[in-house]
Order: structure tokens, then sequence, then C-alpha cells
């Protein structure tokens, strides 16, 4: 079997703060991690490596400090990594990011993509599925379990709805979107650490891929970015630090005056 | 493209086991709003089998008109059928703007018919308005609810947006209202819907109630540690009439139920009242909350971000003060 999961390096948003002078963001020393719910992703692939035996290959598109994420990858277990890398591929919203995505999955071989469902700097879930149309592939996404018939070459999934839980089935080849909160994963072992920064990360740029240069970068952006703000936040009440007794008379006082007692 | 022949308001009108879901009708009464500044229709479109019955409820919540496409495919949501179905309204109908609530079911079906149709889609909006020269502003918020952001779609048309349940609101039913009601016929390709196979659809029976429909929400962070400091939430909850809910720190810790979490990544909800017990406040907690009517925010912490949304905040230990507000209420009530 042959598995590629796409991943992505992101800044770590629970750690951004923000200036309260001035409203901005601090960006300085916010570190860069692999997406989590990729990183779930990259976990149910080496599962299947485990039990089916696979290839593993991942790929990422981004800065070449990507490569970081890459090695993190292999560390943790993974055959191959490719860094999709090229000013050309810069400025994308998640159409173009998926069509140049689509264009290097394209000259590769896969039975399934896995991809997580969403990055932590965006929240949009939009990329894996937009993969999957360009390539013509069977979906599932919010992915929490997975099975694998190797006679069939099917895999049973399990997808996370907002009742409960659906179960599906779809042959290769497919794409997944996988949550992180459905699996925890490895660590990178210690011979993996090792080894990991011997291992070459394949550099692809733009020419490498399969995709009409039209569709990709800013030219194939449907959207664009009008304006961005800092969030404005509603001035603060009165905070108080008193006894409880005290802080149980404010409360009730405040619930009847709202009448919501 | 002639982005000139595009025109209307577009609502995808979930439904599940034949109930439109509620953030069908609270996109149809921001489509309204939108419609009305572009002097254009309201359009809703309602997919599934056996489901005209309900046509007539996206006409009382703002739609001018409802396009109807029946089938047994359309049952129960799944990807592709959908696709096709949405995919044939958008190259008939043409419509200008396109919108879906960001559910497991929208932000499946948004990117699939992004990616099918070429054109842009922008996520979980938090304002949608028109600007000068009738363009579609939607505003979200990016970088982990850090910044936002305001997306244009200029050149491709429909123009999408997703919007998560509880962000817009919806209109007063108004049963007198008038609409058309269009049935639209798909010839689906069914060699590509049967590529994945619905086995089952299991539906966990919840007692719990929806956190997003709560008038009054006790909400617990870090700071309520365990089940039993949840459970004097609970007791409080019961006292006030309202539902405990809990920050993403008390769910990644399995002490509550994804299904209760507020925040970016759970759910929005603006009750009446918000009360934040030992919750600090990380932004992507508040992206989730922060539009509550009333919050109260209780908090050891004098420096949690959490003050700086609350109405009324306390510093002290919500383990002393919560049972003793629920004493007195219990007094009260007698």
């Amino acid at each position: 079997m042959n598995i590629v999961v796409c991943i992505k390096q992101v800044p770590d948003t629970t750690e951004v703060k923000i200036n309260p002078q001035t409203g901005t963001l601090i960006r300085e020393g916010v570190p860069s991690i692999m997406n989590p719910d990729d990183k779930g992703g990259l976990e149910f692939a080496l599962q299947l490596k485990e039990k089916y035996g696979a290839n593993v290959t991942v790929i990422t598109m981004g800065l070449p400090q990507a490569d970081a994420i890459l090695r993190e990858a292999l560390a943790m277990g993974v055959d191959r990594a490719i860094l999709l890398t090229d000013r050309r591929l810069g400025g994308a919203d998640t159409l173009a990011t998926s069509s140049a995505i689509a264009g290097a999955l394209r000259t590769m071989d896969y039975d399934i993509i896995i991809t997580g469902r969403q990055a932590i700097d965006g929240d949009t879930a939009q990329v894996g599925p937009q993969i999957a149309e360009h390539l013509d592939l069977p979906q599932v996404s919010y992915l929490e379990h997975i099975d694998y018939d190797e006679a069939t070459k099917t895999f049973t999934v399990r997808k996370q709805t907002e009742e409960g839980y659906q179960t599906l089935q779809m042959q290769a080849p497919c794409l997944v979107t996988v949550l992180a909160s459905a699996v925890k994963p490895r660590y990178m072992s210690v011979n993996g650490i090792v080894t990991a920064f011997d291992k070459e990360v394949e550099i692809w740029n733009a020419d490498k891929i399969d995709v009409p240069e039209e569709r990709i970068g800013k030219a194939g952006s449907p959207t664009n970015v009008y304006k961005s703000f800092p969030k404005q936040l509603k001035p603060a009440g009165e905070t108080f630090e008193v006894s409880p007794e005290e802080a149980v008379d404010l409360i009730i006082n405040k619930l009847k005056e709202k009448h919501l007692i | 493209m002639n982005i000139e022949e595009y025109k209307d308001v577009y609502v995808f009108a979930e439904q599940r086991d034949g109930k439109i879901q509620n953030v069908a009708l609270e996109l149809l009464g921001k489509a309204h709003e939108l419609a009305q500044s572009l002097g254009e229709k309201v359009v809703a479109v309602l997919c599934g089998n056996n489901i005209a019955n309900k046509a007539q409820s996206l006409i009382a919540a703002g739609a001018d008109k409802v396009v109807l496409i029946e089938d047994p495919v359309l049952d129960t949501y799944m990807t592709e059928p959908y696709t096709q179905a949405i995919t044939k309204v958008i190259q008939d109908c043409k419509p200008s703007i396109f919108m879906l609530g960001a559910t497991t079911i929208g932000r499946d079906l948004g990117p699939r018919l992004s990616a099918r149709n070429i054109t842009g889609l922008t996520a979980d909006c938090t304002k949608l308005e028109i600007g000068e020269d009738r363009t579609f502003l939607m505003t979200r918020p990016a970088f982990g609810g850090n910044l936002m952001a305001t997306i244009t779609c200029k050149n491709h048309r429909p123009q999408m947006a997703t919007v998560r349940p509880g962000v817009m609101q919806r209109m007063q039913a108004d049963e007198s209202r008038q609409g058309e009601i269009i049935p639209l016929k798909v010839n689906f390709n069914m060699e590509k819907i049967n590529r994945v196979k619905l086995v089952e659809n299991v539906k966990e029976t919840k007692t719990i109630a929806d956190i997003a429909e709560a008038k009054i929400l006790v909400s617990g962070g870090r700071g309520v540690g365990t089940g039993d400091g949840f459970a004097k939430l609970e007791a409080l909850a019961h006292e006030l009439g309202g539902e405990v809910s809990s920050s993403r720190a008390m769910v990644d810790a399995g002490v509550m139920p994804q299904s209760r979490q507020v925040g970016q990544t759970g759910k929005t909800v603006r009750p009446a009242l918000y009360m934040a017990c030992g919750i600090s406040g990380a932004i992507q907690h508040l992206a989730g909350m922060e539009e509550s009517e009333f919050i109260i925010a209780i908090n050891k912490d004098k420096f949690a971000p959490i003050f700086s949304v609350a109405d009324l905040g306390i510093v002290g230990d919500l383990h002393k003060i919560v049972p003793m507000l629920t004493q007195r209420l219990k007094e009260m009530q007698k």
C-alpha cells in the first residue's frame, strides 16, 4: 500500500499573545510546529504501515524552514519526505494551495491520501476535500478510526458527526481528513532522530508538479484578503477582589438587575 | 465567466432526518439583510428525500424562492450526491452568493463545491456585509482567532461562505410570507456516488441539551479541575435553569465531552448569561463566547484574560463561591 500524508507547518497559535497596548500580535518567540490534525493523520498512516505494510510519504508545501516538520516525520518513521517550495506557489488561498498539492500528488502513486481536518492557523478545513476533488477521489472527512481489508482494497472508516458517528466504506484510491483528538501521535524514536538528519528531504519546485500555471499561487486564488485588523474586544466591566460572601452578593445583585433570576 | 449573469443570495438549507437545521434559518436571516442591500432575492436550496413539506418553513424564515431537489440519494447527507446536486444549482441558477452552515456537513460540502466549480470559499465567517461597488465582504477570524481578516472573491462566482451555528440571527418566522417553490431535476452520476457506501449512521442518544441553544451557561475550565468540580457547576446550572459547558482544556483532559466545548474548535455560544468559572480565557475560548449578553468570570488569577471580556469579574476561589451561590439561590426559591 502507498500512503501519502499531507502536512503543514504552523505557528503554535496557542502561544500567540496580544500586546494589550497596541492590540497587535506578538509573533516573536512563537514556535512553529507540525499542525496537530496532520500529526494525527501521520499517526494513522504509521499504524496502517505497521498492520498491513506500506510505504509512507509525507509532503508539505511551504517555506524552506518547513524542512523541520519533515525531519520530525522521518524521525517518527515515514519512508520518504517531500518539500514543495517555490515562490510561484506563494500568496495562495486554499483553492490554489490544494491545486498545487494535487499537482504534486498526480505525479505519485497512492492508495490513500491522508490530510489533517484543518490547520490551526487558518481553521478552514478546505484543503483536504479540495485535493480530493481535483484528483476525482472519494473522501471522508472528520475521520476518527480506520481499518483496511487487503483482499478487496477497501477502507472501513468511522466519521465523527454532531450526533454521533457514521461508518463508511470506500475503495482505494481515496482521501480522508483526520481529527487530532482521535489518536495519540507517537514520539520520535531516538534512533529515528539520529537518522532523520542523514535522510534526504526531496525539494520540489513548481516545474515538478502536474498543474496548469494559472491554477497556482496568487493567480490561481479566487479569494483575496481585503484587509486584516486586530480583534476588537469589548470594554471590560468591573473586577472585584472580595471575600466569597461579598462575591455572592455582587453576583446575586447583578443577576437580579439583569432579570436573570 | 461573466459575473454579471450571477445574482441572488443562496442558502444551503441543511436538514438532518427531515429537520431543517437552525443554522440554515440563521443564514436565511442574514441573507434577507444582504439581499435587501443588493436589491436581489433570497433563495434557499433544499435537498433531501420527501422533503417538500419543509419548503414553506424556509419561506417563513426569509426565503423568496426555494429550489427543491428530491431524490432517494439525498436522504442522508453524503459528499458526492450533494456536491452533484448543488453543482447543478450553481450551473443552472447562477447564484451570486452561496452560504452554508459551518457544520460537519457544510465544511465537507463547501470545499468540494468550491473546487468543482473553481470559486472561492471563506470559512467560518463572523461578519458578512455588502461593501462599496456591491462587493461581498466576508470577515473571519484568522491566526487562531488573534486577527480578523476580511476576504473578497471578486472575479469568481458564486462567492461562497460558511458561517458557524449561533453566529447570525434568524428572523421572526412569518407564516404569511409568500414564496415560490422551484423543483429541480438532477441526473446523478451513480458510479461516482457509489464509491462511498454508508454502512451505519449512529446517533448517540444524548440526554444533554445543545449548549448553543442554552440561555444560561455555567462554564468550567482548568480551575474546576475534575468531575467533582463540575458537579458543583452542574448544581449551580440547575438552580439557574442553565446548562454546563467547558473550555477545551477540560475536554482534552477527558473530563467533559466535546459536545460541551465552547470556543474556536468547539461551539460558538451567545447566551443571556455566561458564567466562566476557572477559565483563564485563551483567545480561542473568547472567540466562542464573547458575544454573550452578560458575562461573569470567577478566577483566582486577577490577570486572567477572561476578565477583559467579563461584565462582572470576581477574583476568588470558584470552589467556595459556586456552592455558596448555589445555596443562596436555593434559599431564594423557598
